[in-house]
């Protein structure tokens, strides 16, 4: 079992997020970068579908700046077995097409059986990058996993639909999944893996950039025009002051 | 047709997030003057085509084949894709929901033309729309735009247009047919099931009732539940009660839960973090209960309350029970 795992390097959760004077990007020497949560998910899934078959390869695989090499060898440290770095610079490239066929070409002839990317990354959120490489590459695909089973050349996938539904869904191999948080528990790298990940193969694709499809005019904060209305009272007036809110104003009792 | 609108089956009717995709091609329909078209299919695609029917749209499509009966990503992605290059839209708009998320990706891919997802609005700029679209995780907004010609798959965020705002008319119906095959359907879908009983459907409630972390503990939680039973609305809750344990995932809202839009939504001890905005921003009102007067969900609540949810929770229901 052959596995490409596609990592991103996004801000953190708490990074600052400064804005460039021309509003063209974020100012990414501002920025606090780590593994995008999901694609950390997806991982772990990878890793442990490797221990379970007691055989088979995990590569992961990332697209950015050099600056991306951090996640890569953190994905290295936590396991897998060697890992794929297309550079390339994506400060304000936000074309989810133009990036999967990057990766559908860094990948096509690695001949993958499964590829798992996260649901969807914590910058711009577009969760298609996945789908379309395993479209152009001609595999099955689908998206949410929130578990996975793999075995007699299929992939079984429990989906998550809204409203707390799930559905299993078996594709045939090879297939492209996206992976859903919390589906696992993502493991820390070991001592030994952070040393071992030194020795890993990176091998650096650099390919020209594409023409995008779709293309950012300008970033900036969201502005609030809301008014709120603010109760205040002892409690049994604010009590009182909400009952009447409910029945008058929002129309709900 | 300019704008292709494609519908979602829920049970019956037309998905919630379809009505809303129905208000925003009639907004991008009247500000570039462009005609509008809705796609249907599935086995309820008949009762779908009819509710569809009773819209301001210039046609519904309605799409019979057998392998669009129940859904799979290969059979939606195919179908879509041979409807739009029979009628050849420059716009194919859709709801941001799940099923969306799973099979538009690919109809981007057969066509190689742009998906812009998830956008929260659209303006007309010299006859070109511009649409917005939240990024990092919703603290900053981004304006897009995509280039070169047509079909543009275009998604809207769940609540980012008004369900209400859907002009009604009347549509014809033209049945359209699609050329597909068993092999082209690489997967096999089960039944969909529940994981608990009693799983709550948020997405179609009128009044929610939502806890965060200021709730306390767990043993706390009933007194909410009580709140939720008096004023006859359903429960929910941001992120950390359910990684907690304190309710099961279906009451989730947010951008890893459910995306809501009721009448009123009430957050009780709950902060505002992103996430959980993200999914329920779209609610009518918003009367939020937070000790702390900074907590950014005051930002975008209607009503506020700085106070202690521990003891105004009791009084309400208490005052509602009356």
């Amino acid at each position: 079992m052959k596995i490409a795992v596609l990592v991103k390097q996004v801000p953190g959760a708490e990074s600052p997020l400064p804005i460039q004077p021309d509003q063209s990007w974020v100012d990414e020497g501002a920025v606090a970068y780590m593994m995008n949560e999901s694609d950390n998910y997806a991982l772990e899934e990878a890793l442990k579908i490797r221990e379970v078959n007691g055989e088979g390869e995990v590569v992961a695989v990332s697209l950015g700046p050099d600056r991306i090499q951090k996640v890569i060898r953190e994905a290295l440290a936590k396991g897998a077995d060697r890992a794929i770095h297309i550079q390339m610079e994506t400060a304000g490239a936000i074309d989810p097409l133009s990036t999967a066929g990057l990766f559908a070409d860094a990948l096509r002839e690695e001949n993958f059986d499964l590829i798992f990317t996260g649901l969807q990354s914590d910058d711009l959120g577009m969760g298609q990058t996945g789908i379309i490489i395993g479209e152009i590459l001609g595999m099955s695909t689908a998206s949410l996993a929130m578990a996975t089973e793999v075995g007699d050349g299929k992939i079984k996938v429990k989906r998550e639909l809204e409203a707390g539904w799930f559905q299993w869904v078996s594709l045939s191999l090879p297939a492209s999944v996206s992976i859903q948080s919390g589906l696992n528990t993502p493991r820390y790298p070991s001592l030994k893996g952070i040393m071992g990940a030194k020795k890993k193969e990176i091998k650096v694709v650099t390919p020209s950039s594409p023409d995008p499809t779709q293309s950012l005019e300008k970033v900036y904060v969201p502005q609030s025009d809301k008014q709120t209305v603010m109760i205040e009272g002892s409690a049994d007036q604010i009590v009182g002051k909400l009952v009447e809110t409910f029945r008058n104003n929002i129309k709900v009792l | 047709m300019d704008i292709l609108i494609v519908l979602e089956d829920n049970n019956g009717k037309i998905h919630r997030m379809g009505l809303e995709s129905i208000a925003a091609a009639q907004q991008m329909a009247g500000d570039l003057g462009l005609t509008t078209g809705a796609l249907v299919m599935g086995a309820h695609g008949d009762a779908l085509a009819e509710e569809a029917s009773g819209f301001n749209i210039g046609e519904v499509l309605k799409v019979n084949s057998e392998y669009v009966a129940s859904y799979s990503s290969d059979g939606y992605a195919e179908a879509v894709k041979q409807v739009i290059e029979q009628e050849n839209p420059n716009y194919v708009i859709f709801g941001h929901t799940y099923q969306v998320r799973d099979y538009a990706p690919k109809v981007s891919a057969k066509l190689m033309k742009p998906f812009l997802v998830d956008n929260v609005a659209v303006r007309s700029n010299n006859g070109k729309p511009v649409f917005t679209k939240l990024m990092f995780n919703g603290k900053l907004f981004s304006d897009v735009h995509a280039n070169g010609d047509g079909p543009f798959l275009i998604s809207f965020q769940s609540a980012a247009f008004s369900s209400d705002k859907a002009e009604s008319g009347s549509a014809d119906v033209r049945d359209c047919s699609v050329n597909i095959d068993a092999s082209m359907i690489r997967t096999e879908s089960e039944s969909p099931f529940q994981e608990e009983a009693g799983g709550v459907d948020l997405t179609s409630a009128n009044i929610i009732v939502a806890i965060g972390r200021g709730i306390g503990k767990e043993e706390n939680v009933p007194l909410a539940q009580d709140l939720a039973k008096a004023i006859g609305g359903e429960l929910a809750s941001s992120r950390p009660v359910v990684d907690a344990g304190w309710l099961p995932s279906a009451h989730q809202v947010g951008s890893s839960g459910q995306s809501v839009s009721p009448k009123m939504y009430l957050a009780l001890g709950i902060s505002g973090a992103i996430q959980h905005v993200v999914g329920m921003k779209g609610s009518k009102n918003i009367v939020a209960i937070n000790k702390d007067s900074e907590a950014p969900i005051f930002e975008i609540a209607d009503y506020g309350v700085v106070g202690d949810v521990l003891e105004i929770i009791p009084k309400l229901t208490e005052a509602l029970n009356e």
